[in-house]
């Protein structure tokens, strides 16, 4: 039987390395979007603790345990990632499948902050912006849920952005680059 | 000319460059006004309105005169810019050439240029305005030309965050940043010029014990060293904003030989600090005197630093004329270095000559005229009740300081006048959380401006509870600013008080006279002020002179607003990855490859991008691609890409509650597995938007949005669930992107279908409107029966990784069968055939009523129906929608026209209604239309004219109903 091919939003636009940061694709596996209904915060928590190992974060946090990981992702809203979510789940919130919605980058190495400073008005110090932080906000003009990873930052566009966000990160790699040119 | 021994520039790096064609050689480290004055050049612009011949003023950027053009950026300050290997500049607003300009014949017209002139000459006839003497302004005005291609070199911009900036690195600024940085905080440095040290770089002095530089030097290797610390040179902070916020320009590349392709020219800062220390400087203010703008004349410090830091000297006989002891210092300075002093002239008569002058000195003197027409070579002094010739040709002046205060007014403080050191200070808590310090808060001593430094930051980082460590003042010269104000000097001649504005004593005290008494009327009547140095040099004098003719203080004359940006900055700069493209994102859908390959035109809709057709072979015009796809879709198959339409997926147990009151129609009585065409208004009545929305199960709906407003509709769902119900149980999230969504339409749509879906379909299980889980060559998707051509229709989603290879496939299949892709030109034909609505005709001012789905409104309440039912929303004097067709049905009409009576005249008093969409329909073979008419559903089958003024088309047109083709909708139903 004939099989329809998949393709990421990034394919052939991805991966980058200019000077010391990397661009690169991130699979996100099964991601999905949780939103409690009004009064069940509490349940939907001690459901995701409880399937997931993980509860539900708070405004601008982030939470992993055993290769899952929940970011918040809005107002009453997260992302799970990881894992399809467990049944048990769905009593307490409203889930969709975003896991094709988004495209998932990595932009990591010494200069990752120098470099998202072009694009984003986010305090970016890490004593404000600590690692496993979460943050709605914009990559020049395109909206973007940005997350401090080890060693840079895990950004997420809207699919259909994908070739402008990575020209725009790539516009901004190659001018901070070019600073450390002797 | 050079002076031996002296200066911070590398003499063992030569630099040749080029100044209006001619060659000269400088060395690493000097501007270019410091290379061309070692090059004794002196003659470096033409003044804005009389063309005089100018030399440059200052040694820092506050220069009004010494404007050039380097890399077709105009207006650099040659002060500023620094040379590099092979650097071309052009001197300014000159031609044909620097020494020859013709225009200078401005400065013998002179008498007739005074302020107000324009005002006063160019008055009438009125009809001569815009066609004369507009463009003759114009050509003469304006400082510099601007290059005529786009700027595609890189521009930056970026944004950082500190505890502590510090605005300036002269000793307040060191000493204020080292303060904070040895007590924690992060600190960022900002320093305008190439080098660190500010002042102390443009003179001979001690601190700390050791020579001034190189103090200088191991503050800021202690500052580079620490990780707490950014250095940041070439970077002149431009404006002050709220919370903390403070513009930034870099000069990145600008200054380099050969920067690298990629690296930025300018680089446009947003630096938000928690607190701010101003420590900016003062900028020294030349004195007004008749003739006080020759080439040669410069303020004290200026030539003090091209001594000093540039080992320069602009002359080879010096004077000086200053109304402060500072100005002794300079002739010390010179004297000690070789140079010959021809005369001090101080305006003091009562002050104490300075000690071991082996110079004349002329206490109580003055400067009343001067000689030399591209170059000083002489001034008259008058000195106890004779006038005396002086040969000198530089004459270095000083007036006293002028603390910059311009970041402390931007927030709308006016800054407070001194007497004591007749200089404006800036106001207390001027811009919160930010502290002046140093020359910029009237400590003018160095050792005044060191601890003033260090006492800044501890207040700043005690604000934000950081204990300060401990510091030492170093030791440095500590003398009293002893000066007697002397704002301008009488005598015959024009003493300029504005040097880039070409403004002088006479055209203020003018204003006066005028009655343009008030400082800003003045600036405006006379543009003292203007251009690019915002009068940082003329500004307290030209006020001073205005307080004395209106007889005012200066207090009560106060100043001109200073506002950002504190130095010309580039719009390249601030907009940077604005341009061409970078102005809006751009939105791709999954076919996109796809579509290209096949030679589509994509026309932007919102931010995505769309087929607007996909031409065959031998198509000359669209029209022929846009007809054949239309004709494809009556009678085979048409595949489109409709993932753009906004999908939002909404759950809950209070779902459907929650959209029969968004909606005007019920969606509580949807069955599961069935789709409803639904609208939606605004809270005052208006049709927000319109589209369908599935039941996918008991307490889930998908909602579809046009494209245009899929994120207003999302934002309305917002606003009505939090604002209206936030009580319901429902939540609703965009899955827009997470499936690519085809229409597949046409009398085959099934029969192509079948031939992907793992489980045919047949009309008994999926009938018109119903939806449901379908397989796709093993991929879950979602098929609905809609349909937006009038046709047999399905609208077929799998998640978007699969969209491409969907899209690709069913068009192969859909050509097989003799269809195949069809663009958005096509995709209106179809709709406007069956009076299908678009944003087009849903602009924003029409109700249910006029569209004709006033039925729609049900019983039950739902957001605008109150609102809708308003008189004058409802009733015969509505412009209804229509459908038209023109008599001759190949006569061509166009959007936008209007309609009248036949036998009216066709003017707005008549005006009938308007014509929102229209296409030549192949189908029925006439153009058609649709359109909003008074009454209009009461006049179907009456004559019309229409009338499109602009394009000149008068037509006569019949009305009918919107559905042109199928009323009764049996092709979608079969």
């Amino acid at each position: 039987m004939a099989e329809l091919i998949a393709k990421g939003p990034l394919a052939g636009l991805l991966p980058l390395s200019i000077g010391a940061v990397g661009l690169t694709g991130v699979d996100p596996g099964p991601m999905f979007s949780l939103q409690p209904f009004a009064g069940k915060a509490a349940a939907l928590s001690k459901a995701l603790k409880k399937a997931h190992g993980v509860e539900f974060p708070g405004p601008g946090e982030s939470q992993s345990a055993k290769g899952v990981r929940v970011l918040w992702s809005g107002r009453e809203q997260a992302f799970l990632l990881g894992a399809a979510p467990d049944p048990a789940l769905t009593p307490f919130a409203a889930v969709t499948d975003q896991s094709d919605g988004w495209a998932v980058m990595a932009l990591l190495g010494p200069g990752a902050g120098d470099v998202l400073a072009r694009l984003c008005p986010l305090e970016l110090r890490l004593a404000a912006f600590p690692v496993g932080r979460v943050a709605r906000s914009q990559l020049q003009h395109v909206a973007a849920l940005i997350c401090r990873v080890d060693d840079g930052f895990q950004i997420m566009v809207m699919r259909s952005f994908a070739t402008t966000a990575v020209h725009e990160l790539e516009t901004a790699m190659k001018g901070v680059s070019a600073r450390k040119e002797p | 000319m050079r002076v031996a021994g002296k200066g911070r520039i590398d003499r063992s790096k030569p630099v040749s460059f080029t100044f209006d064609g001619t060659s000269y050689t400088g060395f690493h480290g000097d501007s270019l006004a410091s290379a061309l004055l070692a090059n004794d050049v002196r003659l470096m612009g033409r003044s804005f309105k009389y063309h005089r011949p100018r030399g440059v003023l200052t040694a820092g950027s506050e220069e009004p005169n010494a404007l050039v053009s380097v890399r077709d950026v105009p207006n650099v300050r040659a002060t500023v810019q620094e040379i590099y290997q092979g650097l071309k500049a052009e001197s300014q607003n000159r031609w044909p050439s620097l020494r020859h300009d013709v225009m200078a014949i401005n400065d013998l017209a002179s008498p007739f240029l005074g302020a107000g002139f324009y005002y006063k000459t160019f008055k009438w006839p009125r009809a001569f305005w815009e066609s004369l003497y507009e463009p003759l302004i114009r050509r003469a005005a304006g400082l510099g030309k601007l290059p005529a291609a786009h700027e595609d070199r890189p521009y930056e911009k970026a944004f950082a965050f500190c505890d502590l900036l510090v605005v300036g690195s002269g000793p307040t600024g060191l000493m204020a940043a080292l303060t904070a940085a040895r007590s924690g905080v992060e600190v960022i440095l900002a320093e305008e010029d190439a080098v660190f040290g500010g002042r102390l770089n443009g003179e001979a002095m001690e601190v700390g014990g050791m020579p001034a530089a190189d103090w200088v030097a191991g503050v800021v290797a202690e500052l580079a060293a620490m990780p707490n610390v950014r250095l940041m040179a070439r970077t002149t902070v431009t404006g002050a904003y709220d919370g903390g916020t403070w513009s930034a320009l870099e000069r990145v590349g600008h200054h380099l030989a050969a920067p690298a392709a990629d690296l930025p020219v300018e680089c446009f800062w947003r630096i938000v600090a928690q607190r701010t220390v101003l420590a900016a400087g003062a900028i020294e203010r030349p004195l007004a005197f008749p003739n006080n703008d020759r080439p040669g004349i410069m303020v004290a410090s200026a030539v003090r630093t091209y001594l000093h830091r540039y080992g320069v000297v602009p002359g080879a006989s010096v004077a000086l004329f200053g109304n402060n002891d500072d100005a002794h210092r300079t002739a010390r300075d010179l004297s000690a270095a070789g140079v010959k002093i021809a005369a001090v002239i101080d305006s003091r008569a009562d002050a104490r000559p300075p000690e071991g002058a082996d110079y004349p000195v002329y206490m109580g003197g003055h400067v009343v005229g001067t000689e030399g027409r591209h170059g000083l070579t002489a001034l008259r002094v008058a000195h106890g009740g004779n006038e005396q010739v002086v040969y000198a040709d530089v004459l270095a002046m000083s007036g006293g300081w002028n603390p910059t205060v311009h970041l402390s007014c931007h927030l709308g403080a006016r800054p407070k006048w001194n007497p004591e050191l007749a200089a404006f200070l800036p106001a207390a808590d001027a811009v919160p959380g930010m502290w002046a310090a140093g020359a910029a808060n009237g400590v003018f001593s160095t050792a005044g401006c060191l601890a003033d430094g260090i006492n800044a930051a501890r207040q700043a980082l005690e604000s934000i509870g950081k204990a300060a460590a401990d510091m030492a003042v170093p030791m440095a010269e500590d003398s009293a600013y002893a000066l007697t104000p002397l704002w301008q000097v009488p005598g015959k001649g024009r003493a300029w008080l504005d040097f880039q504005n070409d403004v002088t004593v006479k055209d203020v005290v003018l204003a006066a006279q005028e009655n343009f008494a008030s400082v800003e009327l003045m600036k405006r009547y006379t543009t003292q002020g203007m251009a690019p140095d915002q009068g940082k040099n003329s500004n307290v004098a030209a006020l001073a002179v205005l307080a004395d003719a209106t007889g005012r203080g200066i207090p009560e004359t106060g100043t001109t607003t200073f506002r950002p940006p504190f130095i010309p900055t580039s719009i390249a700069a601030i907009g940077a990855g604005g341009r061409a493209k970078g102005f809006a994102p751009q939105r791709f859908m999954t076919s996109h490859r796809a579509t290209l390959e096949r030679g589509a035109p994509m026309i932007e809709a919102g931010l995505w991008y769309r087929p607007s057709y996909f031409p065959k072979p031998g198509e000359k015009t669209w029209l022929q691609s846009c007809n054949r796809e239309v004709a494809l879709v009556r009678n085979a198959v048409g595949v489109a890409d409709v993932s753009t339409l906004g999908k939002i997926d909404i759950q809950g147990p209070d779902a459907a509650q929650f959209l029969d009151f968004v909606y005007t129609n019920s969606f509580s009585t949807l069955k599961v597995g069935r789709v409803r065409y639904g609208l939606m208004l605004r809270e005052d009545g208006h049709v927000l938007d319109d589209g369908t929305t599935a039941r996918l199960g008991e307490n889930h709906y998908l909602m579809t949005t046009t494209t245009a407003a899929a994120g207003l509709v999302m934002r309305h769902l917002e606003f009505v669930h939090q604002a209206h119900c936030p009580g319901m149980a429902v939540r609703f999230i965009s899955v827009t992107e997470q499936w690519a969504q085809f229409a597949v339409a046409g009398p085959l749509a099934r029969q192509l279908l079948n031939t992907v879906l793992d489980a045919p379909i047949s009309d008994a299980d999926f009938p018109f409107m119903a939806c449901g889980p379908v397989s796709v060559e093993g991929v879950a998707g979602r098929l609905f029966r809609i349909s937006f051509s009038g046709e047999h229709a399905y609208e077929v989603a799998v998640p978007a990784r699969y969209g491409e290879a969907l899209f690709r496939d069913l068009v192969a299949r859909a050509e097989t069968m003799d269809g195949g892709p069809y663009g958005m030109e096509a995709l209106n034909v179809l709709r406007i055939e069956k009076g299908f609505i678009t944003h087009s005709e849903i602009h924003g001012r029409t109700t249910a009523f006029d569209i004709g789905m006033a039925r729609m409104v049900a019983a039950k309440d739902c957001i605008g129906k109150a609102a809708a039912a308003r008189p004058g929303l409802i009733g015969e004097e509505r412009e209804q929608l229509v459908g038209l067709k023109p008599v001759n049905p190949a006569q061509s009409i166009g959007a936008g026209a209007h309609l009248f009576k036949v036998g009216q005249a066709p003017q707005r008093e008549n005006d009938q209604g308007y014509v929102t969409s229209v296409c030549w329909s192949p189908t029925l073979g006439s153009h058609l239309a649709l359109a909003f008419l008074k009454n209009g559903r009461a006049r179907h089958g009456e004559t019309i004219r229409l009338v499109d003024h602009l394009r000149g088309v008068d037509v006569s047109c019949i009305v009918s109903d919107p559905v042109f083709l199928d009323p009764e909708g049996g092709r979608a139903r079969g």
